[in-house]
């Protein structure tokens, strides 16, 4: 090639060394550093393990990891929820480009507005209850935003609500792309609606749906802010029936000016992603490969 | 077979019901007086009330956010999508020492989670007064969204025929020619893929607008509707107002380029 010179490539992708070092980079090593000092306004000194120490002996930091693992349960009943409707969606097709455009609706909404809207709908007095009450059910007729002890269920129902029209969309993208002789030749051998799913469309939907599970595993652990910010007022709150490890870091860094503590806390949800980072890129190759191949 | 039909309607009926009411909520409240709220919370709206939009579009800074948040996505979208391209077309067509390590690391990054990365670089900016101001920020919204736009366009970019740059070097063209001139030009579904992803992910994000851009000129749409709710906690119909006008955009261009937004948000989940 007689236009580029050797150097060429690397001037190609400087710039991009130069922005993901310093906004990925620059920060992954400063969180390593920071955790082991006492930072006070921009730099301190070493102080060995006592910010791991603090953390690991403070309630507040094991309760917010408690409520990380608790959303996991939203997981099974996003793929649940989704498989079902998907399969439903694909079976009758006819329309379902119309009902593909509205489920997908909770996707496209940002989490603050739809969570300042689930907040009024789910207040004590307003109208979820007022259904709730007038089907009677009072007893389902809960202090949904208020009450400590049911304010994370309220959210999980609307992360739920929101990721579970991604998995829809997902899982009937790869329903459509599958070979429809497969599908006819299960009618015609009789097979019941049940056996169908059994044995037809879950071993083909395999791999799209480790991948849903492992993506929806990282949102759970890392990626709900915005949906405990908005709804427990900023704080995790009612007290801290909502904290997660997000808001920990954000209340530790903002509102207490604490950088070590912070930053300890962000190595150790470093360390959480980077296991999930080898089930994630082992399902994709895998799903590439699947994508190709058929 | 008949009361299998009604069974999979009914299942589509409630999941449309489910994705649509609290839109529905939102809407027809935002229509109802501020005292016709109190008794009627669930029903139509006796008679139309506009005032709220009215007090939304003139006495509130709505479109100031709105602005900000334009902004900071074009800002992030146009360094990324540069950054990117020259990034991309790099590792897919030419040979250089760590090409593969750093597809690799570029691609492992997304999966990091953003909080990870804010305590290092709110106390440099807070150092390099860098707080609040839409370079600082933008810069860290196209650091964030540039995994996967390398991501994406690195596999498109293979995917082209090699004879394509094959012809075009013996005709003496520069590889920045080739790039603009007969890549990018190929390109244009990835990009408008991107486009969405990236321009999604830096208006619908609150994490790094709160703690980025603390003044209040600056702030962003989503920042601003945390404040906004605090607000008007008690005023219901008002704030689903403000709501309406908050989602009016995205619905907007959802309903206009539908395709390119299901693609674009399917391939993003990859994040």
């Amino acid at each position: 090639m007689p236009h580029s010179s050797r150097l060429t490539p690397y001037l190609y992708v400087l710039p991009l060394v130069a922005l993901l070092a310093f906004v990925f980079g620059y920060p992954l090593v400063r969180i390593f550093e920071f955790s082991f000092k006492l930072v006070r306004g921009i730099d301190g000194p070493w102080i060995g393990i006592r910010n791991y120490q603090l953390i690991l002996g403070q309630g507040l930091f094991w309760e917010s990891v408690r409520h990380n693992l608790f959303l996991l349960l939203a997981v099974p009943i996003m793929v649940a929820w989704s498989l079902l409707v998907s399969i439903m969606l694909y079976e009758r097709v006819k329309g379902w480009k119309l009902y593909r455009v509205v489920l997908f609706v909770p996707y496209i909404l940002a989490i603050p507005i739809i969570a300042v809207v689930m907040k009024k709908m789910f207040q004590f007095s307003g109208p979820v209850n007022e259904v709730l009450r007038w089907l009677g059910l009072d007893f389902l007729a809960l202090d949904w935003i208020g009450s400590s002890d049911v304010a994370l269920w309220t959210v999980m129902l609307l992360i739920i609500w929101r990721e579970s029209a991604l998995g829809i969309i997902l899982f009937l993208a790869r329903l459509l792309s599958l070979d429809e002789s497969l599908i006819e030749a299960a009618h015609l051998d009789g097979a019941s609606w049940w056996q169908r799913v059994r044995f037809v469309f879950l071993p083909q939907m395999k791999l799209v749906i480790e991948f849903y599970v492992v993506v929806s595993i990282i949102t759970m652990l890392s990626s709900v802010f915005a949906y405990i910010y908005m709804m427990g007022g900023g704080r995790g709150g009612p007290g801290t029936s909502t904290m997660v490890l997000e808001l920990y870091i954000f209340s530790a860094l903002i509102k207490t000016s604490l950088p070590g503590i912070a930053s300890a806390v962000s190595v150790l949800l470093f360390l959480v992603s980077l296991l999930l980072i080898v089930p994630l890129f082992a399902v994709r190759r895998r799903a590439n490969e699947e994508a190709v191949g058929t | 077979m008949k009361p299998d039909q009604a069974l999979k309607h009914g299942i589509l009926l409630i999941a449309t019901f489910l994705a649509l009411v609290p839109s529905l909520f939102m809407v027809l409240t935002s229509l109802k007086g501020q005292d016709e709220y109190t008794f009627n919370k669930t029903g139509l709206p006796g008679a139309l009330v506009f005032d709220h939009y009215e007090s939304i579009l003139f006495d509130s800074p709505f479109f100031a956010w709105m602005g900000n948040s334009i902004i900071l996505a074009a800002g992030a979208v146009i360094l990324s999508t540069a950054v990117s391209c020259l990034g991309a077309y790099a590792i897919a067509r030419m040979q250089f020492r760590g090409r593969g390590l750093l597809f690799s690391v570029s691609t492992s990054l997304m999966a990091v989670p953003p909080v990870v990365m804010i305590v290092p670089l709110f106390v440099l900016y807070t150092q390099l007064e860098l707080i609040s101001t839409f370079r600082g920020t933008i810069i860290i919204y196209a650091g964030l969204i540039t995994p996967f736009s390398v991501y994406l366009l690195t596999t498109f970019f293979r995917t082209l025929p090699r004879e394509i740059f094959e012809a075009a070097h013996v005709d003496g063209a520069t590889d920045l020619f080739i790039l603009w001139r007969i890549v990018l030009p190929l390109s244009l579904a990835p990009l408008l893929t991107l486009v969405v992803v990236n321009a999604l992910y830096v208006w619908n994000d609150l994490l790094i607008a709160i703690i980025f851009l603390q003044d209040d000129s600056k702030r962003t749409l989503m920042a601003g509707i945390s404040v906004f709710q605090g607000r008007y906690e008690n005023q219901i119909p008002l704030t689903m107002a403000g709501m309406v006008i908050a989602s009016a955009p995205m619905i907007i261009l959802y309903i206009v380029f539908q395709k390119y937004f299901i693609r674009g948000l399917m391939a993003g989940a990859v994040k």
